[in-house]
């Protein structure tokens, strides 16, 4: 007996009892479609962290100091002796596979500009920061290296700032004073949004490094040239984590750390950082994954469950189609068929359940969600293995029945 | 003379019902010739329904030798003989055992299902056994469309579907009324003067009396055998 001969002997023992056939496909449709929620509001966080790491600036290596030792005491994170524009040109020009790197030194000032004053968070940098930060303005243009060199007092403002300064003016080309210094407006940047700690990024306004040095920060660092944090962008398709390795033993080296000794700086990367601030979410992720297997596991046994009766019901018929020759395999696999074709059928409504459902706990929620099409071959895929696992003991009991029983039995 | 058709030699069977053993048959010989017409009769219990369960390749006697057709069916798997039902025998029981809402063209055509044969030849030789026994005219209706007696015609057409080489009939006018079952009886009488061998299991002397040859059973074996 063939294949499709099966199934269609199958799909007519379901029609004979429809509402039993729906009622027994439930589970399958229910269990299907919150596996195809949970996945995909699962999808959807974890696209929602990718999306934070490349707003962020996708390979970001962040080079802070970290604590000096002196005589055994220990001091707090930040206490080592700074980084200098030196150690920012040999990364850039030193380590293979940094596409661009800037330091940056930070405070904040307040910026006064007709009346109207802002105060906001001041950041001192290389030209080289923007591209690490995949930043880029939207009106105007950011520093070139020749301001940066000359100590230009230029200023580069954030959304934000903007909008809080200028309202409704175009910036583009007006002076602002920046604490005491008047600087000149050349570039509005992109909107950024809010970072993964929730502050607002687009609150800053950026002065080349010399310039921020020598006119806004004016204080003793102790060294020349400080640089507070280092950005350094590892080129597409290079090894993160090597690059990582090669920056960490370079600094060694310019900072002279013996060998054995700990660092006295750490090289962060960003992207690592945000996951594994994200990890406990990826594990909510599985145990919603495992609740709606369960109920994947529920409806299954709603399936075995409806197939027993369906055997008992029909032994008679069984006994018939033995009578006339129908080998154990035959009878089998007609009612393994008839087992995965009500799993299966009721996968692909689960599907379109599950899709519903999706976007009613996208649109309720602030959840964010991804549909992708491999659900479709998920609850295909699950709903027949279900099919196949929890038909199997029926119909074995069914191929294994005795032909003059089945026969006699009323 | 042509060897006989089916060959039965010392079968035995016992059955295990809780405690008790059931001697259902102790030592059966017979032999069948082809296009015979025989009855098989019996109080219940006599072992009449197990030798038919073993002419028709149902069930295995525990010893003796049995051979149908030029086979031996002895050592056979379940599955060599359900084959061997499917190529040889066909069945006609007491309660139709119809498939509900199926058509009487499907119900006929069943056991071609299992030969392997496409929809089409299936349909052609269902609507020839159909046409055979006089339903030409309700192929497409579903056993409860029909009376108890067409409903036995198409049980009969399926029997004939796969051109078996005997036909085993357990108390086929069993739940007939009398009308009825003169009309299946002709039906099963016409076959035979056509050539076919026809085994039919009663109780009812009146429906004995259409074979040619009666097999009593009392006890496990044949007290009888007489044309």
């Amino acid at each position: 007996m063939n294949l499709l001969a099966s199934v269609r002997v199958a799909l007519t023992a379901l029609r004979i009892n429809a509402l039993r056939t729906v009622l027994a496909m439930l589970g399958v449709i229910i269990g299907v479609g919150s596996v195809i929620v949970m996945v995909s509001v699962s999808e959807g966080a974890k696209q929602a962290v990718e999306e934070r790491i490349s707003s962020f600036g996708a390979n970001l290596l962040i080079i802070r100091p970290g604590s000096s030792s002196r005589g055994g005491r220990r001091g707090g994170a930040g206490t080592a002796t700074f980084l200098s524009d030196g150690d920012v040109e040999a990364i850039r020009t030193e380590v293979d596979g940094v596409a661009a790197a800037s330091g940056e030194v930070s405070g904040s000032a307040a910026l006064i500009s007709d009346g109207e004053n802002w105060t906001t968070r001041i950041q001192a940098v290389n030209e080289d920061y923007f591209e690490t930060r995949d930043w880029f303005a939207n009106e105007g243009r950011v520093f070139t290296r020749d301001e940066v060199d000359d100590g230009a007092r230029v200023l580069v403002i954030g959304q934000t700032v903007a909008n809080e300064v200028f309202g409704a003016t175009d910036p583009l080309g007006q002076t602002i004073r920046v604490g005491t210094t008047p600087m000149r407006v050349i570039g509005v940047l992109d909107e950024k949004g809010q970072s993964n700690w929730g502050t607002d990024q687009d609150d800053v306004a950026f002065v080349p490094i010399s310039t921020g040095r020598d006119r806004v920060f004016g204080y003793e660092f102790g060294v020349r040239d400080p640089v507070f944090t280092i950005y350094a962008e590892v080129e597409g398709g290079a090894n993160v984590a090597r690059v990582r390795s090669d920056i960490e033993y370079m600094m060694r080296i310019r900072r002279n750390i013996e060998p054995g000794a700990e660092d006295d700086f750490n090289v962060r990367d960003l992207a690592e950082f945000i996951r594994a601030q994200n990890e406990t979410e990826d594990q909510l992720g599985l145990l919603l994954a495992a609740t709606a297997a369960i109920s994947l596991l529920v409806g299954g046994i709603g399936i075995m469950n409806i197939m027993l009766v369906s055997v008992t019901e029909r032994t008679r018929e069984i006994g018939l189609r033995l009578a006339v020759g129908a080998r154990r395999a035959d009878i089998r696999n007609q009612f393994l068929i008839e087992s995965v074709v009500l799993c299966v059928t009721g996968g692909l409504l689960g599907l379109g359940i599950g899709v519903v459902g999706t976007f009613i706990v996208g649109s309720m929620g602030d959840f964010p969600v991804a549909i992708q099409p491999m659900v479709a071959g998920l609850a295909i895929g699950s709903s027949a293995f279900v099919g196949v696992f929890f038909g199997f003991y029926p119909a074995f009991r069914a191929s294994r029945l005795d032909p003059i029983e089945a026969l006699r039995f009323e | 003379m042509a060897a006989p058709l089916i060959e039965c030699h010392d079968l035995t069977r016992t059955y295990q019902m809780g405690d008790t053993k059931v001697h259902a048959l102790r030592g059966v010989s017979a032999t069948i010739d082809d296009g015979d017409y025989v009855a098989i009769m019996g109080a219940s219990g006599s072992g009449k329904s197990t030798f038919m369960n073993m002419l028709g390749a149902l069930d295995r006697p525990d010893s003796g030798s049995l051979s149908i057709a030029g086979e031996s069916l002895q050592g056979l798997k379940a599955d060599e003989l359900a084959a061997f039902r499917n190529r040889k025998v066909g069945f006609v029981f007491q309660q139709f055992n119809l498939l509900s809402r199926t058509s009487a063209i499907e119900n006929a055509g069943l056991p071609l299902l299992y030969a392997g044969a496409p929809w089409s030849v299936r349909r052609d030789k269902a609507i020839a056994r159909l046409e055979q026994v006089g339903l030409g005219d309700r192929m497409d209706h579903h056993p409860a469309q029909l009376s108890g007696g067409q409903q036995q015609r198409v049980a009969i057409a399926r029997a004939l579907v796969n051109d078996p080489a005997i036909l085993l009939a357990d108390e086929p006018t069993g739940a007939l009324d009398s009308q009825t079952s003169v009309e299946i009886l002709e039906i099963f009488d016409g076959l035979n003067r056509e050539g076919m061998t026809i085994i039919l299991v009663t109780h009812e002397a009146e429906v004995a009396e259409h074979a040619k040859r009666k097999l009593v059973f009392r006890d496990g074996q044949i007290v009888e055998d007489r044309r």
